[in-house]
């Protein structure tokens, strides 16, 4: 066996190694948790309020609440394995984690490695003002301030949506159009859904409230493509959780907000 | 070195620069006129220790010398409305460079007056003139004439400092840099460019301050 027939042998072996590996991966692994009795579900924990470490050091946020409430459901023990969004893939890829609740939106390149379920938790960018103002589209906007920050994602896509008489005030960084909303400087600002509860939370004086949405990216529940008895499980579940009010109470837990209607 | 300058990206933004220029030398002129004003009463409040002037001006030299020009700005911005001052980004950058030139040119023109013969004004006095010809005249100008190269200095330096008030959103010639930087991505070329202007700026700014000077007060002559 010369050189070359060595490597191409050695490739082969790889390859079919690893296609075991991926086969093992795409087993049912819904049976296989119902056989061990726990549900491993890779969560974030650098990401609030979706996940984050609490002062007891135990993961916390939406996206751990949203597990447990799927456990109890499927009547599974959670084991929570704590990812980052870089590896949060691979760990279902692999077969190390058999549910992905961290945050997940949806886009081609991803459909292509794994499976989404429906929409748990919404995750936007819009714009948002105080209760009193009639704001329910860009045009709206018109004569009015709107606060964004510099060069953010929702500034650019805003930008292209605004009437011609909005007033669009630039500010450096998230902080300065916060302030510039809170001091009155601003009536409404553009900004991220999870931006605008983490103000709620400390600046519960002017509270804002989603006027519209720019861009919509909800959150989804990641499965290992093929699993489609679990996938149906937790569809399942997460219709029934939202019928029974118990996502929203998430929602307003973390994100100070109700669920929206179209979620 | 693999990066292709593209100074042509900026072309059409031109309008905004340009917008930007006018409204920084706006900024600059009310900024200059008010503050100096400002800097002419607390100079003659201190040199002559009128009470009680004397002390609200040294309170406010001190204050403004020793803190930041952003600080000043963010809370007469942020910090003034929670007060029920309502406030736009414009007049609160306005208002800052007033506050901070008027601190400045006290002390600079301070050490004019300060530097004045008390000869020259008994002379003045034995002359029979009246009080106010004698602050104009007597006094005023040659102070103003000692010291004005410093007062162009302070100019330029609040004329740079202007800078700062994009970061309330004031749309003057550094905001309109950072926002063009933020559509096309071209740093270099962006921050370039207006680094020249700034500089043209500061150069037309120190020479219109000092003819300005020969002619209101004969500036250079001594």
């Amino acid at each position: 066996m010369n050189k070359r027939h060595f490597l191409r042998a050695l490739l082969c072996t790889t390859l079919a190694a690893s296609a075991g590996i991926t086969m093992q991966a795409q087993a049912d692994s819904l049976a296989a948790a119902l056989k061990s009795g726990t549900l491993r579900v890779a969560v974030p924990q650098d990401f609030p309020p979706f996940g984050t470490v609490g002062p007891d050091l135990k993961p916390r946020g939406y996206d751990i609440d949203v597990a447990n409430l799927i456990g109890r459901e499927l009547k599974l023990k959670v084991e929570i394995i704590p990812v980052s969004s870089a590896n949060r893939i691979p760990y279902l890829n692999t077969g190390k984690a058999d549910l992905v609740i961290s945050s997940l939106g949806k886009n081609p390149d991803r459909e292509k490695v794994i499976d989404f379920s429906t929409a748990y938790a919404p995750f936007f960018n819009g714009i948002f003002g105080p209760a009193e103002a009639a704001i329910k589209g860009a045009e709206d906007t018109a004569g009015k301030t709107v606060g964004v920050t510099r060069g953010s994602v929702e500034d650019l896509a805003f930008t292209k949506i605004a009437p011609a008489d909005t007033t669009v005030k630039r500010f450096e960084d998230n902080n300065a159009t916060i302030s510039a909303y809170l001091a009155g400087q601003v009536e409404l600002i553009a900004t991220g859904n999870v931006v605008a509860a983490a103000v709620n939370e400390r600046a519960p004086e002017r509270k804002l409230e989603t006027k519209f949405l720019i861009k919509n990216s909800p959150c989804y529940v990641g499965v290992n493509k093929g699993e489609t008895a679990l996938l149906a499980r937790v569809n399942e579940v997460i219709a029934k959780l939202k019928q029974s009010g118990e996502l929203n109470e998430v929602s307003m837990r973390w994100l100070h907000a109700p669920l929206p209607a179209d979620l | 070195m693999t990066y292709a300058f593209d100074f042509a990206s900026l072309l059409e933004y031109r309008d905004i620069l340009l917008a930007g220029t006018l409204r920084t030398l706006a900024l600059t002129a009310i900024g200059t006129f008010f503050g100096l004003a400002l800097g002419v009463l607390g100079a003659a409040s201190r040199a002559w220790q009128l009470a009680p002037w004397n002390r609200v001006f040294a309170v406010y030299v001190e204050l403004i010398r020793n803190t930041p020009f952003l600080v000043q700005l963010f809370f007469i911005f942020f910090g003034l409305p929670s007060l029920g001052v309502s406030i736009n980004e414009w007049q609160a950058s306005i208002l800052a460079m007033v506050i901070n030139l008027g601190a400045y040119s006290t002390e600079i023109i301070r050490a004019g007056i300060e530097a004045t013969p008390r000869g020259q004004i008994e002379a003045a006095e034995s002359l029979a003139m009246t009080r106010r010809q004698i602050f104009l005249r007597v006094v005023l100008a040659p102070a103003l004439r000692k010291v004005w190269p410093a007062i162009c200095s302070q100019v330029v330096i609040v004329m740079l400092g202007s800078s700062v008030c994009s970061q309330i959103a004031a749309e003057e010639l550094t905001f309109a840099a950072n926002f063009i930087q933020s559509r096309n991505f071209r740093a270099f070329e962006t921050y370039f460019v207006v680094t020249g202007m700034y500089f043209l700026l500061a150069l037309a700014i120190r020479q219109l301050m000092l003819r300005a000077g020969d002619r209101l007060i004969g500036g250079r002559r001594t």
